[in-house]
């Protein structure tokens, strides 16, 4: 066997056992398993937190793109911080709410301020359709690492066959507490690892950050800048706005934010958060380097550009602690996404809908045994391939986006929108996201004679626009507020 | 609202706002071209306006908040 498999065995075997061993000792009722008995501390949060947030995407996704279209990749080191800063002011209001109606889910908080058992449905729907392309995301980058470890001996197909299994028998063994142990494990991995090369790569290689990126501006003129057109300034500016109003509206950052202790670790968060967003200039680093030391890569191959350099410049050992940090990144929240589809799936779709009421065990039994058949349905979409990980990340971001009006708008005491107004507004929003997704529309194939500015813009504000629109209309037609009085006042 | 929150969108609008303007090569200012550079001043000063918006906050609850776990 290679050392590059050998070390990414044995890190899955570690993250295994470090799995199940946080599971010994706590029964396992649903609660227990999806938001961790809501007993994790600042730094244990911050850990959790942290550790979803840097993904695959970030990791192989992130240098593939400054390897592949340079500048607009920083689009990437925005968004998050935006979103931090937003979530001192919005996490807190989230977290008190559901702290005091004891809500386990996202879905259950719609469900609440609504009092609305079929938004809950609708939001469930939505929110596991816009899981699936990011875990479709982590698969892939099992691909990536196992396949290129292998020095191309195992396909990446292969490889993400053997990556989904490794998934689901973690996800089965451990649970949530499982993801933050393994978290912690590969959060200190993963940062050794883009430091490392995010350092060495460029000095080594260049002599220097600054001899690294005048080489580039050299060898590819206007590479460090967004272009006039396509990505330009104004595709970066809707992009980041648009993903950082969705940054919190995944079920399982939503769902995570639930398992802290007191409201203050969010504020806190806030402050040092951003600053974890700078070792993504290392891995910006080292895509940059890999550019004009393994020339060649293009079309979705670019997300290949971190490993290949890893093992140019270092060879199989090296690609071995890689391969394992990046095994890791693709566990922990490749874990956490398929746990929440599938809890989602059971206890806010299957349990609403079926009519008699259903025994928690069943409940739980049901998400369990869901999770291969989610994680079936992932590789099966994987294997269809044809975009890169960042695109993937972008088509799901789209998706999720379209629950924050009426989020947003639920949080006075007093929700603005009407009930109705808010299942039109995210179902008119996911209609658009659809219909644009499906005929590949772009803002400029839309609106053809209109100024770059706007032709430049993400595609995914016309679906806002929609949802936004229809959500006031019709809230408007039924009245701002839910027409069941509320019972909790 | 108390007024020091409203810092909270100037990251928003110094990092977004200024990016057609900082969409350039030079000068490379620690090495990093200049629009990299902007956007990761920007980070590090979300940091810091999120910072002094914390303890403005915090100076204003009363003890017995505070120390609550």
């Amino acid at each position: 066997m290679n050392p590059a498999l050998l070390l990414i065995g044995i890190s899955f075997l570690a993250a295994l056992a470090l799995g199940i061993r946080a599971r010994r000792g706590h029964p396992m009722t649903l609660e227990q398993w999806s938001v961790g008995g809501r007993g994790f501390g600042t730094v244990f949060v911050f850990v959790l937190m942290a550790g979803e947030i840097y993904t695959t995407f970030t990791f192989l996704g992130g240098s593939g793109w400054a390897y592949g279209k340079g500048a607009p990749a920083f689009y990437i080191l925005c968004y998050g911080t935006l979103a931090y800063g937003m979530s001192y002011f919005l996490l807190p209001v989230i977290w008190r709410y559901a702290n005091a109606h004891a809500l386990v889910s996202q879905a259950d908080f719609f469900v609440q301020k609504y009092e609305s058992e079929s938004l809950g449905v609708i939001v469930s729907l939505v929110s596991v359709a816009a899981m699936i392309p990011y875990l479709v995301l982590q698969l892939k980058g099992l691909g990536i690492i196992v396949s290129e470890a292998s020095a191309g001996a195992i396909s990446a197909g292969q490889a993400v066959w053997a990556g989904s299994v490794v998934l689901v028998i973690y996800v089965v063994a451990s649970g949530v507490r499982g993801s933050a142990w393994t978290a912690v494990l590969k959060d200190i991995l993963i940062l050794a690892v883009a430091l490392v090369l995010g350092i060495y790569l460029p000095a080594q290689l260049h002599g220097g950050y600054g001899a690294m990126f005048a080489d580039i501006n050299r060898a590819h003129p206007g590479f460090l800048t967004l272009p006039r057109t396509g990505m330009s300034p104004a595709w970066f500016i809707s992009t980041v706005v648009l993903t950082t109003l969705g940054f919190y509206m995944w079920p399982h950052t939503f769902g995570s934010c639930y398992t802290a202790r007191n409201e203050n670790v969010f504020r806190r968060n806030a402050v040092v958060m951003p600053l974890y967003q700078l070792v993504l200039l290392f891995v910006f680093f080292t895509g940059f380097a890999a550019l004009l030391e393994v020339p060649g890569l293009t079309g979705t191959s670019v997300d290949l550009s971190l490993l290949r350099v890893t093992r140019h410049a270092f060879g199989p050992w090296m690609l071995g602690v890689v391969g394992a940090a990046g095994l890791l990144t693709a566990l922990v929240p490749g874990s956490m996404l398929l746990m929440s589809a599938c809890t989602i799936l059971s206890k806010n779709v299957y349990a609403k809908l079926a009519s008699p009421e259903i025994p928690e065990a069943e409940v739980t039994r049901l998400a369990r045994a869901l999770v291969p058949a989610v994680a079936l349905v992932s590789v099966l979409l994987t294997l269809r391939g044809g975009s890169t990980l960042v695109k993937l990340l972008l088509a799901a971001y789209n998706v999720v986006t379209q629950l924050f009006p009426a989020l947003m708008l639920s949080l006075p005491n007093r929700p603005i929108a009407s009930r109705q107004g808010a299942i039109a507004g995210i179902l008119a929003g996911e209609a658009t996201v659809a219909a644009l997704t499906l005929t590949g529309a772009t803002m400029e194939s839309l609106f053809p004679s209109w100024p770059a500015v706007i032709t430049d813009l993400n595609v995914g504000i016309i679906a806002m626009l929609v949802n936004v629109v229809v959500l006031f209309v019709v809230s408007g037609l039924t009245g701002r507020r839910p027409t069941v009085p509320q019972t909790a006042l | 609202m108390k007024w020091y929150r409203w810092l909270a969108v100037v990251p928003a609008i110094g990092m977004l706002g200024g990016v057609p303007f900082a969409n350039r090569v030079t000068p490379y200012v620690l090495g990093l071209p200049f629009l990299l550079f902007w956007v990761t001043a920007w980070v590090v000063l979300t940091s810091v306006i999120m910072w002094i918006i914390y303890v403005l906050d915090r100076a204003r609850e009363p003890r017995t908040e505070r120390e609550r776990p």
